[in-house]
């Protein structure tokens, strides 16, 4: 396995409710090599977006250890090691779409030469070029989340971690989306954490699957993926993918994730 | 209007080659699909020549229907003089001449629009802005109380916002005095301010009322801004700490931007309180000068005209002042992108 740029050990996280305590995470090992895709998948309440928080410093861990680049995450955070990418496309309505991109570079002080010509990189990095000038709302839902993806990846940081990026979408809209992820992935070489509901998006997208279970969220199985780095759309329609899909399904069930 | 988030007009997909989310009930044509303006909030309409008239016409008819209501209040209420008039000379009137009496009687009970209108152009158009008989002066002195009070109220709301939002010991020390504040009828306040004022050697009227103002016009802007500032959800807060922001530039790049459609609603309600405080802050003073001080010498001499031409200046200069806010909202909100 390559060099793990994400290791979790033992990682426990307990949230004091009014009703008790919550286990969100319950003994999870994870070790994320770099340049691996990885997607989480589970019934809400497993655990995968706090997964992601926890490795962003948005959380503490009750328990476990976690490393990000051989950092604690609030270190890796300082040092600007990961892009976040939430459900939502969460644009500043003031600001267009160049300035949102910009915004992670005005707080980290990037010179005005600098923050310009890494805007118009990335921007064209999610085929967003010529909407600079544009307000979010005159964008469609699809566009404004390639817009989130983009200002994610304005500082280059080496992972990105995406929690649900296209869950608010359309299947169509979707579909194009993951693609172009697929394409961007390649030609960066970026790790990524991404958090899904959608067992086709997680067969399609990743490199490694991760499948949890609910109470307490922890990791039922993790399948390697054995399709091609190389996957046209069509490629959901093969033997190979339906069978990895499969698989997914039964790792869900016999971690009780149907159990409602 | 100052719109939060417009509806995700959904159009121009992949550079204008796609459209998407067109025309959810489309009007047709010739069987074809009607381009739909992009479909965010209820916009202002942008040819005025067939409009202006439409939009005019409600205005219009409630400001008639004011004028009727005016009048016929005026025939009711001065018609007592009238007949008691008659009666002590033994003469009978007709309904005609009592209502032509309630027209042009000097000391009327209600004024009858008419009179109002006259003693307008008299004090405001005839009248030397430089006299203390001219209207114009007395807005004037009342004007500047007001923005000097509306200043001062703004800063401290605005202030005592960021206090609270960034303090929680500072929310429960403020708050709770703030709240207390409004509570105490302002006539009752306002001597005590110009005596506390005197005895500090503050010369004048024109601090105390703008103080008086801006007791009143502080509290709006404190409550709208520490709702604004707190507007932006966890979401937007843990993205920019994802990118190690202070709090320095979370309070810039998020929560003030953020604000600003409650900093303008607030503002509104503030410059409308901050001219009540001014007109009261004149009234149990003894001023000579200013619109309150008109309505209580008006008041002392049983002048009902001149109280209620002081009334309609003092609603117009309240227009005004709400009027230029809502340009500035307006102004603002095109600025930073919300509407176009």
């Amino acid at each position: 396995m390559r060099e793990a740029v994400i290791a979790a050990r033992r990682l426990d996280l307990v949230f004091q409710t009014r009703n008790g305590p919550v286990h969100a995470l319950k003994g999870v090992d994870l070790e994320i090599g770099r340049g691996e895709f990885v997607s989480f998948i589970g019934p809400s309440g497993c655990g995968k977006t706090t997964f992601l928080r926890v490795t962003a410093g948005l959380e503490s861990p009750t328990g476990g250890e976690i490393s990000v680049n051989g950092m604690t995450p609030d270190q890796a955070r300082q040092s600007r090691a990961y892009g976040y990418v939430f459900q939502a496309a969460g644009l500043y309505p003031w600001r267009t779409i160049a300035g949102n991109v910009r915004l992670p570079l005005e707080i980290m002080g990037y010179s005005r030469e600098r923050m310009a010509e890494r805007v118009s990189r990335v921007l064209d990095l999610v085929e967003l070029s010529g909407f600079e000038k544009m307000y979010p709302w005159q964008l469609s839902g699809g566009m404004q989340q390639r817009a989130s993806i983009a200002r994610a990846l304005a500082f280059d940081a080496d992972i990105l971690l995406m929690d649900e990026p296209f869950g608010a979408l359309d299947e169509i809209v979707r579909d194009h989306l993951n693609e172009q992820l697929l394409g961007l992935w390649a030609r960066t070489g970026k790790t990524i954490a991404f958090v899904t509901h959608s067992i086709p998006e997680a067969v399609y997208l990743s490199s490694r699957i991760v499948v949890m279970s609910p109470r307490p969220g922890r990791i039922s199985d993790i399948i390697e993926s054995t399709l091609p780095r190389e996957r046209p759309l069509g490629i959901r329609d093969s033997a190979e993918f339906l069978a990895l899909a499969q698989r997914v399904r039964e790792g869900l069930r016999t971690g009780h994730a149907y159990d409602e | 209007m100052f719109p939060c988030v417009p509806n995700r007009a959904t159009r121009l997909e992949q550079g204008g080659k796609v459209r998407r989310g067109q025309c959810p009930d489309p009007p047709r044509f010739a069987g074809r699909c009607m381009p739909l303006p992009v479909a965010s909030g209820p916009k202002p309409p942008k040819g005025m020549d067939g409009d202006a008239l439409s939009r005019l016409f409600p205005i219009l008819t409630v400001l008639a229907a004011l004028v009727a209501v005016w009048y016929a209040g005026s025939v009711w209420m001065n018609s007592g003089w009238t007949l008691a008039q008659a009666e002590r000379s033994g003469q009978e009137l007709s309904l005609s001449e009592i209502v032509a009496d309630a027209m042009v009687q000097e000391r009327p009970r209600l004024p009858p629009p008419h009179q109002v209108l006259a003693e307008l152009k008299k004090t405001v158009i005839d009248t030397k802005v430089t006299s203390k008989r001219s209207l114009v002066f007395h807005s004037w002195i009342t004007l500047s109380s007001t923005l000097a009070g509306f200043t001062l109220g703004t800063l401290v709301g605005i202030l005592a916002a960021v206090g609270i939002v960034y303090s929680r010991t500072l929310k429960m020390a403020l708050m709770p005095w703030a709240i207390i504040s409004q509570t105490i009828p302002i006539v009752a306040i306002a001597p005590m301010i110009i005596v506390v004022l005197a005895s500090m050697g503050v010369e004048g009227r024109a601090v105390p009322k703008a103080i008086i103002s801006a007791y009143l016009c502080y509290f709006p802007v404190l409550v709208g801004m520490s709702k604004g500032l707190r507007s932006p959800d966890g979401m937007q807060l843990d993205l920019l700490k994802t990118y190690g922001a202070n709090g320095r530039q979370t309070f810039w790049k998020l929560r003030f931007p953020s604000s600003m459609p409650y900093f303008f609603t607030s503002l509104k309600i503030g410059v409308a309180a901050a001219l009540v405080g001014t007109i009261v802050g004149e009234l149990p003073t003894g001023a000579i000068r200013g619109l309150g001080a008109r309505i209580l010498i008006g008041d002392q001499f049983g002048n009902p005209i001149m109280i209620w031409a002081a009334l309609i200046m003092a609603a117009c200069l309240a227009a005004a002042l709400v009027g230029t806010v809502a340009g500035l909202q307006r102004v603002t909100a095109r600025r930073m992108g919300f509407s176009r």
